[in-house]
């Protein structure tokens, strides 16, 4: 899923993490993976860039940005509106 | 009781106890104020006197390296006062008068220099924990003017002041014990002096829209809590003691590792001195001699 892998590729780029991202499971807890407030920031602003959309104030949280799934379901709901 | 921001600066200035100089945020004490803020000082290290901290005092200028590391600007490059100085010839020198003379911006004639003004309290102590920690880690205290660039009229809101800072760093369990510890101690000292003081989990004022996702984090960690109460507003009380988890912010910074050879965790908590005068005037009255005698009692035994 073309999504998905976007998303391995913006944090190989900018999450700044211990595990492989290509390989990391889908629900993993990408804090627990190394993920820090601060490069999270960056991966919300690189995922931004990537897919082209503003992610609104109410999902300026932890918890969107905390596994390739939760992200996913963010830029879905985004690019289809 | 009511709160706005005029009547509290009108009555700390008509009563003597500060002496504006021009521009907002920023103003001088006289001999009242400062008792009073020497005593809640104090009180703070009678509180502190069993748990053996290291009292050190660093000056109000942080080496800019050490700043830069820090990270400050990531998070608040809107409060971030650095200093300038002229480095220039004499052509330059010429240059600079005349353009003071007429009333003319001369920024691009001065140059920054090694130093910025301390951004918070804490700020210069990390650099000297780098390396292996003693068993147990280390605590610290320490007095310092801190520096924030937000002119406002809010009298609570200055562009300088003096924090009483604690710092602990060690195991993640002894620091959250620690800071654990003192919201408690802080709320009881605050309301042993009458002041209506109640704790909240709070942010920091990150910058910009990356900054609002920072402090959705820190409130949603609970990372950061303050002591509050009402000064100038119900609604939106003062912060007078603020408490900051870092996790292990500074030492991956700092390269901070506890004797077990495992990274160190850090968390520090500081009393905006002025902000506590400044409700005990609102609270009690501009007149410390009036207080509630068992007020009165607590600052001068």
């Amino acid at each position: 899923m073309t999504i998905v892998n976007d998303i391995r590729q913006v944090l190989k780029d900018h999450a700044r993490l211990s595990a492989d991202t290509t390989t990391l499971a889908e629900d993993a807890d990408l804090y627990q993976a190394g993920l820090t407030s601060h490069s999270s920031v960056n991966v919300m602003l690189a995922l931004e860039g990537k897919f082209d959309v503003e992610f609104p104030d109410r999902m300026l949280k932890r918890g969107v940005f905390g596994s390739i799934a939760s992200i996913r379901d963010a830029i879905t709901e985004l690019t289809a509106a | 009781m009511q709160y706005d921001n005029k009547s509290l600066y009108d009555g700390l200035v008509a009563s003597g106890l500060i002496i504006p100089t021009g521009e907002p945020g920023v103003f001088g004490r006289n001999a009242v104020f400062e008792d009073v803020l020497e005593r809640f000082n104090g009180l703070v290290t009678q509180l502190a006197q069993a748990d053996g901290a290291e009292k050190f005092t660093f000056p109000p200028t942080l080496a800019r390296e050490v700043f830069e590391k820090s990270g400050f600007m990531k998070s608040f490059p809107q409060l971030a006062m650095g200093v300038v100085s002229f480095c220039g010839c004499g052509k330059d020198h010429a240059e600079l008068v005349s353009r003071i003379a007429d009333g003319k911006s001369y920024d691009d004639l001065m140059t920054r220099t090694g130093v910025v003004l301390i951004p918070a309290a804490c700020y210069p102590i990390y650099p000297s924990f780098t390396g292996t920690l003693p068993e147990g880690g280390r605590l610290v205290d320490m007095t310092h003017w801190v520096f924030r660039h937000e002119p406002s009229e809010e009298p609570t809101r200055m562009q300088s002041f003096r924090v009483r800072e604690f710092v602990r760093v060690g195991s993640p369990e002894a620091v959250i014990e620690w800071r654990n510890m003192w919201l408690q101690r802080g709320l009881t000292l605050l309301q042993s002096l009458g002041l209506p003081a109640q704790e909240e989990v709070a942010s920091d004022p990150f910058f910009g829209r990356v900054g609002k996702m920072l402090a959705n984090n820190q409130r949603e960690q609970k990372l950061k809590f303050e002591v509050v109460v009402p000064v100038i507003s119900e609604e939106n009380p003062t912060a007078v003691c603020s408490f900051n988890y870092h996790q292990d912010y500074f030492s991956k910074t700092f390269e901070i590792m506890q004797a077990n050879g495992e990274l160190a965790q850090t968390a520090c908590l500081g009393f905006g001195l002025e902000r506590v005068c400044m409700a005990l005037f609102k609270h009690h009255g501009f007149d410390p001699k009036q207080w509630p005698a068992a007020v009165r009692s607590k600052l001068w035994p």
